[in-house]
């Protein structure tokens, strides 16, 4: 079954606005593409059209936050984040004040809108603000329950969503998801940790199912949460395997490979591979063949991880 | 007269500090006595956070000194801690911090941002059938930048009638005069095509900025500009008009100058409430 993460959040707030009257939600112009549209219908007194002001919306937010109001903004990540950023650091999170941004259409799988629509920046623009939360949930469910999760966080978090539909991963309820808590998905084995975050988790888990088949044996972290790190469960993989290769649909530099590295660095050194952006940006085309062509296919996270493997107890 | 003793606050609180914004702070001294001694706005010192209360917000933040200063004349602070301005430690940042203490509604930092969070603080009100009223200051330079068109569009749309917008009119920013670096004018026309109602009043005249604020309460169709014409660096006469004092203190010797004046100018500056 497929579905877009941003499927699910627009259900999540959909049940939230019915049981949480703190709940309002902002769009800049993009209603229906960020799922907004039927919390728009039901609770029309709660919904905040601000037209193409990203910057003007952010504000408005920490404005309704400062008053209580728990308000949700929604654009795709480009925009916001990627225009408002300096709005979200002083307005939003210098004052430490309850404003879920929502990302939509982050990573290479835009597509066919190109480069100037795919954001691949946004989790190092966000994980770098204090008092900011960091959540890119792997599917739809998962960006249900992180939707639900956040307005728990009294202070702002960013979740990171995206367009295409994609595989579901989490089953129903057999993993109870928590905000700063990764979940081991699968683990085969200690040649080797694979730490995903996003729809990506789903080609790390084929990539592992394939290496087993060729005899390595990997465990799967779904690391969902960027900021707070699940220190305990990175840090145990780390010394469990030896060797760590972070999967993302974003820029290498500061994202969430760069934060495991950050953790890893200072606490327990192992080495480590990077799947992801190499520092370019991309272009027009099919998400798959777009995610084959910039290094984050089931093959390449074999690759990466098969190349860490040899670099272990160097 | 209370503005002079703010402005006496605002010297004593630049000289010590070693740094910050002059101009605007000793520019906009009636403008904030009127809104704190007046009693024609809805402020409680003793009852803060009273949910009630009209919102003052500060967009362009660096001239914080005043606001701070208006505030502890007030009652919202203690006078000595006034002098603690933007020492390490303290809750007088050198651009405000979200209810650092009280009176303080929002972070003002870099200039722009005040007014759309001014919206959001109008829009929950209108939410709730909350009967405040919101009152967000402004530089005019800061007009300059592009989100605060975005909020004044958005405003004049949903006819944000408890919201004012103080726009200092002092005509200078950082690299000179305004209308050298980037003209504003026809400024009041600009406002009124977005839909607001705009008031004009001379910045220094006390009365006419209560009468503007009470004007502006009787305005239920559109939110109101009241445009403050102000002379920057007001009552101090080597920094009036000048835009390098903008976003410098005075030091020891210019202070004592500065004071020496402001003491002695006695019914220069018009303030009817004591």
């Amino acid at each position: 079954m497929s579905k877009a993460t941003r499927d699910g959040f627009g259900e999540a707030l959909l049940e939230l606005g019915a049981s949480n009257q703190k709940i309002v939600v902002l769009t800049a112009d993009l209603t229906e593409s960020t799922r907004v549209a039927d919390f728009a219908k039901k609770f029309p007194e709660r919904f905040i059209e601000c037209g193409v002001a990203e910057q003007n919306m952010a504000g408005i937010a920490a404005g309704l936050a400062a008053e209580g109001k728990i308000p949700f903004i929604t654009s795709y990540a480009v925009f916001s984040p990627g225009r408002n950023w300096d709005q979200i650091r002083v307005s939003i999170c210098y004052s430490n004040l309850p404003v879920k941004i929502i990302g939509c259409h982050t990573g290479l799988s835009v597509g066919p809108d190109g480069a100037t629509h795919q954001a691949l920046e946004d989790i190092a623009l966000m994980r770098v603000l204090p008092n900011m939360t960091v959540v890119v949930p792997c599917d739809a469910i998962q960006a249900r329950q992180a939707t639900q999760a956040s307005i728990s966080i009294n202070g702002p978090v960013y979740i990171r969503l995206t367009r295409e539909a994609t595989p579901a991963i989490i089953q129903s309820s057999n993993i109870k998801f928590q905000i700063g808590r990764a979940e081991i998905l699968e683990n085969y084995g200690q040649d080797a940790a694979i730490v995903a975050c996003g729809p990506l988790v789903y080609q790390a888990l084929i990539a592992a199912k394939e290496l087993n088949d060729e005899g390595i044996k990997t465990m799967i972290i779904n690391n969902h949460t960027i900021k707070p790190l699940d220190k305990v469960t990175l840090l145990k993989a780390a010394r469990d395997c030896g060797a760590v290769v972070t999967v993302e649909e974003h820029q290498v530099n500061g994202g969430m490979g760069s934060a495991v590295a950050e953790l890893l660095s200072a606490n327990y050194p192992v080495p480590m591979e990077f799947v992801g952006m190499q520092d370019s940006f991309g272009e027009s085309g099919d998400p798959d063949q777009l995610l084959a062509k910039y290094g984050m296919s089931v093959g390449k996270i074999k690759e990466m991880v098969k190349s860490v493997i040899l670099r272990k107890g160097r | 007269m209370i503005a002079e003793k703010v402005r006496e606050d605002v010297i004593a609180m630049l000289v010590a500090a070693g740094s910050g914004h002059s101009a605007g702070s000793l520019g906009m001294t009636d403008v904030f006595t009127a809104i704190y001694f007046s009693k024609t706005l809805n402020l409680d010192p003793k009852d803060p956070w009273n949910p009630n209360r009209d919102r003052i917000l500060l967009s362009n933040g660096h001239i914080c000194p005043v606001w701070y200063a208006a505030l502890a004349r007030a009652g919202y602070l203690s006078h000595e801690e006034l002098l603690t301005l933007r020492q390490i430690g303290t809750r007088l940042q050198g651009h405000p911090h979200y209810r650092e203490f009280r009176g303080v509604e929002n972070t003002g930092g870099p200039v722009r941002q005040g007014l759309s969070q001014a919206i959001g603080v109008t829009f929950a009100g209108q939410m709730n059938k909350s009967d405040y009223r919101t009152i967000c200051l402004l530089s005019d330079a800061e007009l300059q930048e592009g989100q605060n068109w975005e909020a004044i569009m958005f405003a004049g749309k949903n006819n944000l009638y408890k919201l004012t917008a103080i726009i200092d009119r002092n005509n200078i920013q950082i690299d000179g005069f305004t209308e050298n670096i980037m003209p504003l004018e026809p400024l009041a026309d600009k406002f009124k095509s977005f839909n607001w109602s705009v008031i004009e009043v001379d910045g220094h005249n006390i009365s006419e900025i209560v009468d503007a604020l009470n004007k502006a309460k009787a305005i239920f169709e559109n939110p109101t500009v009241i445009i403050a014409h102000t002379i920057p660096g007001k009552g101090v006469d080597f920094m009036e008009h000048d835009f390098n004092w903008h976003g410098k203190p005075p030091d020891w010797a210019e202070a004592t100058e500065a004071l020496k004046e402001l003491r002695s100018l006695g019914g220069k500056i018009r303030s009817e409430y004591e």
